[in-house]
């Protein structure tokens, strides 16, 4: 009965879209303006009734109804709660219902608060946002329908992969989902802006907060992504460089450059053109990685089920949507007139090249994310991996770091270099004095790494700059916003070299009552034991680890076996100091008796992961900030308001 | 720049993104030759070997009754063939779960002499996760067997 109700108000939700198209596209024509009004009430309810939808699958799931084929392939009554729960979006057709009910949302959303934009932007905007729904929505509904019955019900569930049992699942995809499809929010901006050529700096100033929002999710989405593959995968790594990973960090490069023209064009009138055209790469490359990962044409543990039908009606979908969104530009875009100049040393010319650095990097990864695919239509096969990504991006980061030392200080439209000219001196004394701290404590330490740590602590240094001067009661949210990012920025790049500098690893096998030392660690393996939890068996080994001789703590790693789907995981066991993280994965028992472990010191590893909360803070602040002066002006003028009418009186 | 026309400043910053980005294109197919990991199996590994010390994968099947423990008891001898030839390969670490002879792996790593040095490897996680490369390798693999048989 739910899933067919879930179904219904699915296809209800498709035929809103619809309406909402054909409403809006009538509403921009001469003598169509009568139908303006409907188009924000049918966005909300699209947006309600998607969501209907996706709660009537999260029943399903709770429940374990296991005569629908899609709980009956994932998900199993054996599981906790909370798994059940992940359980709706960790698959193929619920993530899709999860990608519409996002999308959904965020027009209803657009549409119940967003006050400022030009009425007609606003409806073209909605139009836009429906279109590119109907997509997915017919993706859902013709090729994926997650609430498809089985025949017979199943006598038990298949369960989730093992690899996904995690509470790491439980909010990593929704997070960066959020942010991901959030962005299909400024694309359909840039759409709307386009039809009615309305590209300008209180265009900008609407679209801010909602690529902001976005960001932030994103930001912590993929945080928490590389928190997660850290400690279930088992390898000590963080970043792997995986399509996946790709998919995700390519919308956050476009994203950050949008995030940082939207200010330009917003403050300045300038970049007009090209904040636009951002806002449809951004989320362009959303619905890339999305082709990417689930067409299965890439090796990904992300790719679900691999379904060539699904890989041509996402490409499908690509194409008429990057395809439509560039042509529109191109035909657009030379009406979109010139926005105000400014001379190569300010604020904008600094914007400008962190830009161009960023669009830089996202080409760079596109690339070497596509390159595999296109050797292999020659019969070739390769894979991509550190050697390149971490070199050539590289390239382009640090130049664009060395300008973020000192752009944030420039002033607006014109200035002098003589002014920062101080500030720029210190912070790169600073890095030298960290280049050669670094190669005196570690020589032979690697070139990336050094720079790293040198550019992250000059860049700490530098992104506090703003504040001086500055009555820091009064400063307003958005600086305080950009400073707290940028030092994120700072604390993220100390994590990452620090890491690939001074990480220290130790393979061994090991009796039970042996010690190993593992940088400024001891640990002793006291003992190995079986447990179990709800739909799991493990052997967990209890370790006891000192520091530099300090009292000993327990470390217990595992190695799980899942029952349904049969599986294994390996469950890592973390202990974080202030300086460092120490890691110790249980690995198997040789054939004398001997269990292998590994284990890891890592010096300031996770800055990484608080260097990422931060930047997402600092997202929120700007944020808060942001709307906070939209509700101070909306009140002002509704007191001016108020005083005309009882005047007019 | 502020005497120069706004029309000049829009030519100047389009110029300077597209050297940036046509930069960017050139770099990555410049590196790409160099960094991209190629494929093997072991005939072809046999037949053109890479440079020594270049990044490279290696899948086909752990040969039954091969793999060895060396006495520090985490670094691993064993024979991956595909039916053609054998390679040698040698690892250090964890092994995966599902790595047990008579079943397909990936390896990354570099010969070393004539011995494979793997820094990784991949394999089978569960039915929905098969390395690519490997699929295609036991489709081919059973065909061989197939034809070999009759």
């Amino acid at each position: 009965m739910i899933a067919e109700l879930g179904l219904a108000v699915l296809w209800m939700a498709a035929a809103l879209a619809v309406l909402q198209l054909a409403a809006g596209i009538i509403a921009l024509r001469p003598k169509g303006e009568h139908l303006a009004g409907v188009v924000r009430p049918l966005a909300v309810m699209q947006g309600v009734l998607v969501a209907f939808a996706f709660l009537a699958l999260v029943t399903l799931f709770l429940e374990t109804d296991l005569s629908v084929k899609l709980v009956a392939e994932n998900s199993h009554s054996a599981k906790p709660f909370i798994f059940k729960l992940a359980g709706t979006w960790g698959n193929h057709e619920g993530s899709m219902l999860l990608w519409v009910t996002i999308m959904g949302l965020a027009g209803g959303f657009v549409a119940l608060i967003e006050k400022r934009l030009r009425e007609d932007t606003l409806v073209a905007t909605l139009a836009g946002q429906a279109f590119v729904s109907l997509g997915f929505y017919a993706f859902l509904l013709l090729s994926s329908n997650p609430f498809e019955r089985l025949p017979e019900p199943a006598p038990d569930g298949n369960g989730l992969n093992p690899l996904l049992q995690d509470i790491g699942l439980a909010f990593h995809p929704p997070t960066l989902y959020v942010g991901y499809v959030g962005l299909s929010i400024a694309f359909s901006f840039a759409i709307g802006a386009l039809v009615t050529r309305d590209v300008g700096p209180a265009f900008a100033r609407a679209m801010r907060p909602w690529v902001l929002g976005a960001w932030i999710f994103l930001t912590l989405g993929i945080t928490a992504g590389s928190y997660w593959a850290y400690y279930t995968l088992g390898w000590g790594g963080w970043w792997f460089w995986d399509p996946v990973e790709n998919a995700s960090l390519m919308p956050w490069l476009a994203a950050t450059a949008l995030l940082h023209s939207c200010s330009v064009l917003a403050s300045r009138n300038a970049l007009r053109a090209w904040t636009v055209m951002l806002g449809v790469i951004a989320f362009s490359m959303s619905m890339v990685g999305t082709f990417l990962v689930r067409s299965g044409i890439l090796t990904s543990v992300h790719a679900f089920a691999v379904d060539p039908e699904r890989g041509s009606f996402i490409l499908a979908l690509l194409a008429i949507y990057i395809g439509g969104a560039l042509t529109l530009f191109g035909v657009r875009a030379a009406t979109v007139t010139e926005g105000a100049r400014f001379s190569f040393v300010s604020r904008e010319a600094s914007l400008v090249f962190n830009n161009v650095m960023l669009c830089g990097i996202l080409g760079i990864v596109l690339v070497g994310t596509l390159y595999p695919l296109l050797t292999e239509a020659f019969g070739t096969k390769v894979s991509v991996g550190p050697p390149y990504f971490n070199p050539v991006s590289a390239i382009f980061a640090i130049p664009m770091l060395l300008v973020l030392a000192v752009g944030p200080l420039l002033r607006w439209r014109n200035d002098k270099a003589g002014r920062v000219t101080m500030p720029f001196a210190i912070a790169a004394l600073i890095m030298a004095a960290v280049f050669l701290i670094a190669e005196m404590v570690a020589p032979g330490i690697h070139l990336l790494p050094a720079l790293g740590l040198a550019i992250a602590s000059g860049l700490f240094f530098a992104s506090l700059l703003p504040l001086k001067g500055r009555n820091l009661r009064r400063t307003p949210l958005p600086v305080w916003g950009m400073v707290i990012a940028h030092l994120g920025i700072a604390v993220a790049l100390f994590g990452m070299a620090s890491d690939s500098a001074f990480s220290t690893e130790k393979l061994a096998a090991m009796t039970v009552g042996d010690t190993q030392n593992v940088g400024p660690w001891q640990v002793k393996l006291e003992s190995i034991d079986p447990v179990a939890g709800p739909n799991w068996t493990a052997l967990q080994a209890t370790l006891s680890a000192r520091y530099a001789g300090g009292a000993p703590i327990t470390l217990e790693p595992q190695a799980r076996v899942f029952a349904s789907p049969p599986g294994t995981r390996t469950e890592s066991a973390l202990k974080t100091r202030w300086n460092g993280q120490l890691y110790s994965v249980l690995g198997e028992e040789g054939e004398d008796g001997r269990w292998q472990m590994r284990f890891w010191w890592k010096p300031f590893v996770p800055m990484i992961w608080y260097g990422g909360v931060l930047i997402a803070l600092g997202g929120v602040l700007a944020l808060l900030g942001r709307v906070a002066a939209d509700v101070k002006r909306l009140r002002a003028e509704g007191k001016i308001a108020y005083r005309r009418m009882r005047q007019g009186r | 720049m502020s005497g120069i026309k706004a029309k000049h400043q829009r030519l100047v910053l389009l110029a300077i993104a597209l050297v940036a980005l046509v930069g960017a294109g050139l770099l990555a197919a410049y590196a790409l030759r160099n960094q991209a990991a190629y494929f093997y199996v072991p005939s072809d590994l046999v037949a053109h070997p890479p440079e020594q010390g270049r990044a490279v994968r290696l899948g086909g099947m752990v040969e039954k009754g091969s793999i060895k423990t060396r006495p520090d008891g985490v670094t691993i001898d064993f024979i991956v063939g595909d039916g053609k030839a054998r390679v040698p390969v040698r690892f250090t670490g964890i092994t995966p779960d599902l790595f047990v002879e008579g079943s397909g792996v990936v390896a990354e790593g570099r010969m070393e002499g004539g011995t494979f040095v793997a820094d990784n490897l991949l394999a089978k996680h569960d039915e929905k996760y098969v390395p690519r490369e490997m699929k295609n390798m036991t489709d081919a693999q059973a065909k061989q067997v197939v034809a070999e048989t009759k």
